[in-house]
């Protein structure tokens, strides 16, 4: 009954939603390996980014992949804004209360969208949404290839910015030894900052290639935010590489564990994912050995 | 024991304030029917308008305080003196708690009777809470057949239970497929995995067979799901004559899309209170999609005229016609014409007054009511399809605006 061609597709389909979970797991990771916390208000930005595509395109007539050179910068700024003037003053120099502030600010995020827009789903319905790829075996679905090819010019940009500029450089710096880049002279706070707003740019952007196929609901974000934990931990926490491989082989995990289990323990995979490699290899496949 | 003499005094000043106060004000005995005349009758409105099931209570609440403003509007109840229904609006928040605490407000509030819920736990919960205090409660969408099988005399149903629903289901999915000359033989179920979609699925299973389907495989999906395209391979790989879906919104509207992008058509998608099947939503959303989805549903009479106005008046408003809504605004005339016959607002008259109601709503399909345990027994989903952009309804043939389109052109 089953043909390989069919298990090809599975993971085709999985290295496609991999690539978006991937650029998820990339914010995360890029925040947790400059500010050495976990940002629990990832995933209720998300669902704030999916409303400003979704109504980038209800009001003014934006598509969606247009629409991510504006609500790109947009949530730098909103991401630089909150960890310069909320998250960071609030924490009094600890980084644990930073922790409790972004947990605090998912919980304000995701009731604000809901008092604002209530839970009713929101879709687009673009002229290409369901044109698809033929690959003679099977159909690809173009948002999906177009968002897989996004994702990776998104992640060579962010190395491009970490590895030739100077805030790259700098942020670099930070991650390493915090202190030794404050003595050199690099504005600790603004770095931070830019991190945070860096990181939330790459949500974002994930969230305006999921638009055209995916719906809009205060809670959208968390389902992927949930699985982009776990790519940060199986690619090594702070490890940009690892995010992107760890997203793309959890995508392919999640849709074979789907396709042989059945939907409902497609997670299971993931998770079990999850606790082998906290046990066997707690830092990760990229991650510094601590 | 100088302290008890000190509670017990206190407790005697205070009841006799209480009566003093009762005598100043010179009517305890019979308040409403003195003073009837501008005095309105509370009536609870209990909905989940925040929380996972918002959207659906918010439609709800739509269509109960739509109705209660059309009979202010037309003078109120008659039998009371133009009395005014005064609305007692509650939010369950979507959780049982939640509908518990609001129906001990209302019963605080001294509502005279409660219609909503939505969800059949809301339902359940409130409604055996409202027992306990002899407060009629009717329920407006709950469908678990268990909400009128407890015994409870304040509780009653207006619109179909599961069971009904179901095997009307069945039914007529075996009636569409005879008439087009049995072309469909082999089925596919896709359910969500809560109480709503495995019952379902049980139930077809069991059933199915008999009505001479082969079922090719079961699937089940968690809520949410994000990506159909697995089920969607699984369809394309077994290529059933049918697919069954039954599940939420999101995951309906997400899985016949997929399905379109896969180019996976199969002869007929058949739901049984599929999540989007009949919602004016999807088809706006996704008329490509939605086309020609058939579903067995709650249902307005699509040929009266109060009905199709009142569809009118929420359309111009923005809001989508759905079931929530016009079953609430169902709701809330029944217990108006319960009031009119008990011409009182005391808790056990109304709810005799429903027990022996013979209500006919002008805008659902259902006849005259006749309560047995509280199940209006004359309640029945009607079978739609999506043709023309639109929602028609196919069967029964008394209520059927458009002939079903089977199998479902290439």
């Amino acid at each position: 009954m089953l043909s390989p061609l069919i298990l090809i597709t599975a993971v085709l389909n999985g290295l496609m939603i991999g690539a978006v979970y991937a650029l998820v797991a990339l914010g995360l990771t890029l925040i947790y390996g400059v500010l050495h916390i976990i940002n629990f208000a990832h995933g209720a930005l998300m669902s704030a980014a999916l409303f400003a595509a979704f109504f980038a395109y209800q009001k003014l007539g934006l598509d969606p992949y247009l629409a991510t050179f504006l609500i790109a910068p947009a949530f730098f700024a909103l991401g630089y804004a909150l960890q310069r003037f909320v998250i960071g003053p609030a924490s009094h120099g600890d980084d644990r209360n930073m922790l409790l502030v972004t947990l605090g600010l998912a919980v304000l995020i995701e009731n604000a969208l809901l008092y604002a827009f209530h839970a009713d789903t929101r879709t687009v319905d673009l002229p290409y949404a369901f044109r698809s790829i033929d690959l003679g075996f099977t159909f690809l679905a173009l948002p999906r290839v177009v968002s897989f090819a996004a994702v990776f010019v998104v992640a060579l940009l962010l190395w491009a910015i970490m590895a030739l500029t100077d805030t790259g450089k700098a942020i670099r710096a930070v991650a390493s030894e915090k202190l030794g880049a404050e003595l050199a002279g690099i504005d600790v706070a603004h770095i931070y900052a830019v991190t945070f707003g860096l990181g939330t740019a790459c949500v974002a952007i994930a969230a305006c290639l999921l638009v055209p196929t995916y719906y809009v609901t205060p809670r959208a974000g968390e389902a992927f935010v949930l699985v982009a934990f776990t790519i940060v931990v199986l690619g090594g926490m702070g490890s940009v590489p690892g995010a992107l491989i760890g997203g793309l082989l959890i995508g392919i995990v999640e849709s074979l564990a789907g396709f042989f289990l059945g939907e409902s323990l497609g997670q299971v995979g993931i998770f079990l994912i999850f606790i082998v490699v906290l046990l066997v290899r707690p830092r990760g496949l990229f991650g510094a050995s601590a | 024991m100088s302290e008890q003499n000190t509670l017990s005094r206190r407790r005697f000043l205070a009841t006799t304030a209480l009566g003093a106060a009762a005598v100043a004000s010179g009517s305890l005995a019979m308040p409403y029917v003195a003073r009837a005349q501008g005095a309105g009758v509370k009536i609870g409105l209990l909905h989940p308008v925040t929380g996972a099931l918002s959207y659906s209570g918010q439609q709800g609440r739509i269509g109960a305080t739509m109705a209660v403003e059309a009979i202010n509007a037309a003078g109120g109840i008659k039998a009371l003196g133009g009395a005014k229904i005064d609305p007692v609006l509650g939010d369950a928040q979507s959780t049982p708690d939640g509908g518990n605490a609001e129906v001990e407000k209302m019963n605080s509030a001294e509502v005279s009777c409660i219609i909503g819920g939505y969800s059949s736990s809301i339902c359940l919960a409130a409604s055996q809470t409202a027992a306990r205090y002899d407060l009629p409660y009717v329920v407006d969408v709950g469908v678990a057949d268990s909400i009128v099988t407890r015994g409870l005399k304040n509780t009653f149903r207006f619109s179909p239970g599961f069971g009904v629903i179901a095997k009307t289901a069945l039914d007529n999915l075996a009636v569409i497929n005879d008439q087009a000359g049995k072309p469909a033989k082999t089925v596919m179920i896709v359910h969500e995995d809560s109480l709503f979609g495995s019952g379902l699925a049980k139930l077809l299973n069991a059933q199915l067979p008999a009505k001479g389907f082969e079922i090719l495989e079961t699937i089940p999906h968690p809520t949410p799901t994000r990506d159909f395209n697995n089920v969607v391979l699984k369809i394309k790989a077994q290529n059933p004559d049918l697919v069954i879906p039954a599940n939420y919104y999101n995951e309906y509207v997400l899985l016949a899309r997929t399905m379109l992008e896969q180019h996976v058509r199969p002869k007929g998608i058949y739901s049984v209170l599929g999540g989007a099947a009949s919602s004016y939503k999807f088809v706006k959303d996704y008329p490509d999609v939605a086309k020609y989805i058939m579903d067995c549903n709650h249902w307005y009479n699509p040929n009266s005229a109060q009905a199709q106005e009142l569809r009118k008046t929420v359309e111009d408003k923005g809001q989508f016609f759905t079931y929530e809504l016009y079953l609430n605004y169902s709701a809330v005339l029944l217990v108006a014409d319960a009031l009119e016959r008990a011409a009182a607002t005391d808790r056990g008259k109304i709810t005799a007054a429903l027990a022996g109601s013979t209500f006919s709503s002008p805008i659902m399909p259902y006849g005259p009511t006749k309560f047995v345990d509280g199940q209006n027994q004359g309640a029945a989903p009607v079978n739609t399809q999506v043709l023309d952009n639109d929602i028609k309804a196919i069967l029964p043939p008394q209520f059927a605006n458009a002939k079903a389109v089977f199998p479902m052109p290439a």
